[in-house]
């Protein structure tokens, strides 16, 4: 054993190491650069006038190849540390050398983004010899940043990542920050500290960095006595309370665009919670959600509309308001579910997505074709669904509407909390873990898997309803599968079965791409990555659900050396 | 799921119990369906609305998508199986395939080598078509596949889903998010007669391309070592590893072979429809994955004949089946079609036409 580790500190290992982590952080900017990212982000300032997002995150990318390169691995517990400014160096002479292919090959016939700008913002300006020579040399600097931080205690550690995060966040969103900070005074006095009219000013980085780091410093200094059990059960509604207090907060301060995102926000939440407690709890992969939405949506359309679509219009029943609609929309959504239900009953695992996608997929193609026209308005769908009213109130306003969704979010989440805790909460569990076994210990598959789709449904169904009110229309594009697979993103980063997951899910997922507005065309692809990233470095999500947690802690699971989810 | 649960009966076998409400409604939904597709048959048949020449046209694009279908089923039932696991990006493969072969042709057709040179011309387009199937499909197996390759659950789907999205995400941000048409071959508009019915010479051609490829790959699969060991993988992972079969690298041969069809299949579709877009791998795909099970998954030749029935539905569906009902604009419910195909077979017969003992392996 001592001797294979002494082999592993030969220089070749090491020497793979780092050019093998340069040359990944060189692909990922390259990767980055040519789908258009790059360019992009250069257009947002982290710290008004000194660095841009773009320039960030090329230093991000380096200076986590040097940190990585720092990393015990099996064959070689001491890296050596000149293996970063290795990466660094290789990873800068590779990028400068994609940015002079860019200029000297005209590839913008075929990659679009590769254009001549492009490289310039790759080389920070710097170009001819002693440019690429400088851009090494600080490509390598930044890299032994990165080792250096690696090396520090793990406590510092959590100290400055948050710090560095929260400079971040108040650069890349000082337009919101800005906006809330004036709307109050007060808070007025504090902008200027801050913000120049173009942004993060460097004062006010520095003063941001200082205050995080302090903040993250105070639970080190008073920290309750390690082994309390209680602490952690309280703990884990600290950040639902913290996020509850935000989504309270900021949509009054923030204004319409803000009340509108997080609006979408609560949206996304209600259907995230339906679909926890299919794929969550129940475990039924279910990517035709969309449907249920959809449901609830034109059943709130038909009901309530001034269209000559609206039942109102062709039958004797009269034109509802959205009160007594919401709770029909609701309980058609919950009919769909079992219609939706039953026949798949006897699909499992991987056939289930297919044939649920499969389902979602044809009810859009028959609301969507001529041949439903008459019913649901086709393509052109339906319009002028009025906004819902109280005595005189009307919610009209984005801000109003989001204070209804958020209601029906919280009665939803508490519903969720109930049921799974309930008999048919844990027999969802039981036929997620092990159908077969469920059946044996007499769950009642056939009506516990209905009950999982028809409360989905309901959930979705609400939200439907809502969104109908939200837009004043009804559209079949509004219904396509990509809504369904930004609601399992959601709640698969969030954490499968998580509560709080659901809203940290759609805070990140929803509410990034929508304040990050030019970014919107890359949603799908932060999604598809966030997938992926997630499954593969933390399956159980960002805020794993309890009963995950203790299983991390001691895996039952037989069989398999590392402790996976089982969603 | 897992492969433990053999006691469960397909939910069409059952011979359980007496007869309940589901089954009430699951027979129902049979005859419903049966109903629509057999008083729609007849109704159309006796209207006599289309001619003999029309249907032959149906047919004959039919067979021609379905021969484009067969080649994706191929990659899904080669994948699955040797992993068990529905390869869900496989559709944005064979799209990265269309795009790589998209600008080869648009290349050669400005240069003039596509007219001078037609054969060389569009060898090459297939070959880098397949060459970028082939690296993507062992790309992905790589670093989003092989990490999952024994995590139980939906770990594996999921991260499918995502890398789905990436593939179709990336290209759109690469080449653009416009819909480029594909660069029209001399002979793309000409038409062979035959016994007075018109064949176009592009269905022929995409038609001769695809079953050229599959029997170079039933050749590949059934008659060389390598395609032995993925067969025996294929029937039982831990046997063909205890036989000294060396399972990883069966598992990159079956994502290359499948590649290898994407990449013919892409270019055979970007022929048909003669434009690509990055969206354009998904219906085929999912749809390409129902014939693959309709034929029974895993099984060579199943996925080749579900391929050729689900096209040739698709194609005469519209026009049989719902065009007598009196239902407006029936080619739009086209889709609806295939993917009604695809749900009733993995709901009624998960097993497939011909699979049996597949499907008892996976239930």
């Amino acid at each position: 054993m001592s001797m294979r580790q002494d082999d592993g500190k030969t220089p070749s290992l090491q020497l793979r190491r780092g050019l093998t982590a340069g040359a990944a952080a060189a692909l990922i900017a390259i990767y980055l650069s040519s789908v258009g990212l790059i360019a992009m982000m250069n257009a947002r300032p982290v710290i008004a006038n000194a660095l841009t997002l773009a320039q960030m995150t090329l230093l991000t990318i380096v200076f986590l190849a040097g940190a990585l390169s720092q990393r015990p691995s099996p064959q070689d517990r001491t890296p050596a540390f000149w293996t970063a400014p290795l990466a660094g160096a290789v990873a800068g002479l590779l990028v400068a050398g994609f940015a002079g292919v860019i200029l000297s090959v005209n590839l913008r016939p075929v990659f679009i983004a590769l254009v001549p700008p492009l490289a310039r913002l790759l080389t920070f300006g710097q170009s001819g010899v002693d440019g690429t020579a400088i851009l090494v040399a600080g490509s390598a600097l930044v890299a032994s940043a990165g080792a250096f931080y690696q090396r520090l205690p793990d406590k510092v550690r959590r100290l400055l990542f948050p710090a560095a995060l929260s400079v971040l966040l108040c650069g890349m969103f000082q337009e919101f920050i800005q906006v809330i900070l004036q709307s109050n005074a007060l808070f007025r006095w504090l902008a200027p500290w801050f913000y120049g009219w173009d942004g993060l000013t460097a004062t006010g980085a520095l003063i941001v960095f200082a205050v995080a780091l302090a903040a993250a410093a105070l639970p080190l200094v008073y920290r309750k006595p390690a082994g309390a059990g209680d602490v952690s059960s309280w703990r884990r509604f600290v950040p639902a309370l913290f996020i509850l207090l935000l989504l309270l907060l900021v949509p009054i301060a923030g204004g319409p665009y803000i009340a509108q995102v997080f609006l979408l926000i609560g949206l996304y939440v209600l259907m995230g919670m339906g679909l926890n407690l299919e794929l969550g709890l129940a475990g039924l992969l279910d990517l035709g959600f969309v449907a249920f939405f959809a449901t609830g949506a034109y059943i709130t359309a038909i009901l309530t509309a001034d269209s000559p679509l609206a039942l109102a219009h062709y039958t004797a029943i009269p034109s509802l308001s959205f009160w007594l609609a919401m709770p029909i929309a609701v309980l058609g959504a919950v009919l769909m579910g079992i219609l939706f239900g039953i026949p798949v009953l006897g699909v499992k695992g991987d056939y289930l997505a297919v044939a649920t996608l499969g389902l979602g997929e044809i009810v859009r193609i028959v609301v969507q074709s001529d041949a439903a026209a008459p019913l649901l308005g086709g393509a052109q769908g339906i319009l002028q669904i009025p906004k819902p009213q109280v005595g005189g109130f009307q919610f009209g306003s984005a801000v109003s509407l989001f204070y209804l969704t958020l209601a029906a979010a919280l009665f939803a989440a508490y519903c969720a909390w109930r049921l799974e805790r309930s008999r048919l909460g844990r027999a969802w569990i039981a036929l997620r873990e092990d159908e077969d076994v469920a059946q044996a210990m007499g769950i009642n598959l056939v009506q516990s898997k209905l009950l999982a789709y028809a409360f989905g449904a309901a959930f979705a169904g609400l939200a439907g309803s809502i969104f109908a009110v939200m837009v004043n229309s009804v559209f079949p594009s509004s219904f396509q599968l990509l809504m369904s697979i930004n609601v399992l993103a959601l709640i698969v980063v969030g954490g499968l079965g998580s509560l709080s997951g659901v809203v940290l899910g759609a805070l990140v997922l929803i509410g990034l791409p929508e304040a990050l507005r030019e970014f919107g065309e890359f949603r799908y692809l932060f999604y598809g990555l966030a997938l992926i990233l997630t499954m593969r470095l933390m399956p159980e999500g960002l805020l794993p659900a309890s009963r995950r947690r203790r299983r991390l802690v001691s895996p039952i699971a037989v069989g398999g050396s590392t402790p996976v989810a089982r969603p | 799921m897992s492969d433990t649960s053999l006691t469960t009966l397909p939910p069409g076998a059952s011979a359980r119990k007496r007869i309940n409400g589901i089954d009430v409604f699951m027979w129902a939904l049979r005859c419903a369906v049966a109903a629509i597709a057999i008083f729609g048959a007849v109704a159309t048949l006796l209207q006599g609305r289309y001619s003999l020449a029309q249907w032959f046209d149906f047919a004959m694009f039919g067979l021609t998508l379905g021969s484009v279908y067969a080649l994706i089923a191929l990659g899904y039932t080669m994948v699955y199986g040797v992993l068990r696991m529905i390869n869900f990006a496989h559709g944005d493969i064979t799209m990265t395939g269309a795009f790589a072969g998209y600008f080869v042709a648009s290349g050669v057709s400005r240069n003039g080598l596509l007219a001078t040179h037609p054969v060389l011309a569009i060898v090459a387009i297939f070959a880098v078509a397949m060459a970028t199937c082939i690296a993507v499909a062992l790309a992905t197996e790589r670093f989003a596949y092989r990490p999952f390759r024994n995590s139980p659950g939906q770990a594996p789907l999921i991260c499918a889903i995502g890398v789905s999205f990436v593939l179709e995400q990336t290209v759109r941000g690469m080449f653009g998010s416009g819909v480029k048409s594909y660069p029209l071959t001399t002979w793309h508009d000409a038409v062979i007669n035959v016994a007075g019915l018109r064949v176009p010479v592009v269905n022929l051609f995409v038609m001769g391309c695809a079953i050229s490829a599959m029997v170079i790959l039933y050749l590949i699969v059934h008659r060389t070592r390598m395609g032995m060991a993925m067969r025996a993988v294929s029937e039982d992972k831990a046997a063909a590893a205890l036989m000294g079969v060396d399972v990883d690298r069966v598992v990159v041969f079956a994502f290359a072979l499948g590649g290898a069809m994407a990449g013919v299949a892409s270019v055979c579709y970007a022929l048909i429809y003669q434009q690509v877009h990055f969206f354009m791998g998904f219906a085929p795909g999912i749809k390409a994955f129902g014939a693959a099970v309709l034929g029974g998954i895993g099984s060579i030749p199943g996925a080749m004949i579900g391929g050729m029935f689900l096209g040739l539905i698709e194609a005469v569906g519209p026009a049989l089946f719902l065009d007598g009902l009196g239902i407006t604009a029936p080619y739009q419910l086209r889709d609806a079609i295939g993917f009604l195909v695809l749900l009733m077979v993995l709901i009624f017969r998960p097993q497939g036409l011909f699979g049996e003992a597949m499907a008892k392996k996976r239930a």
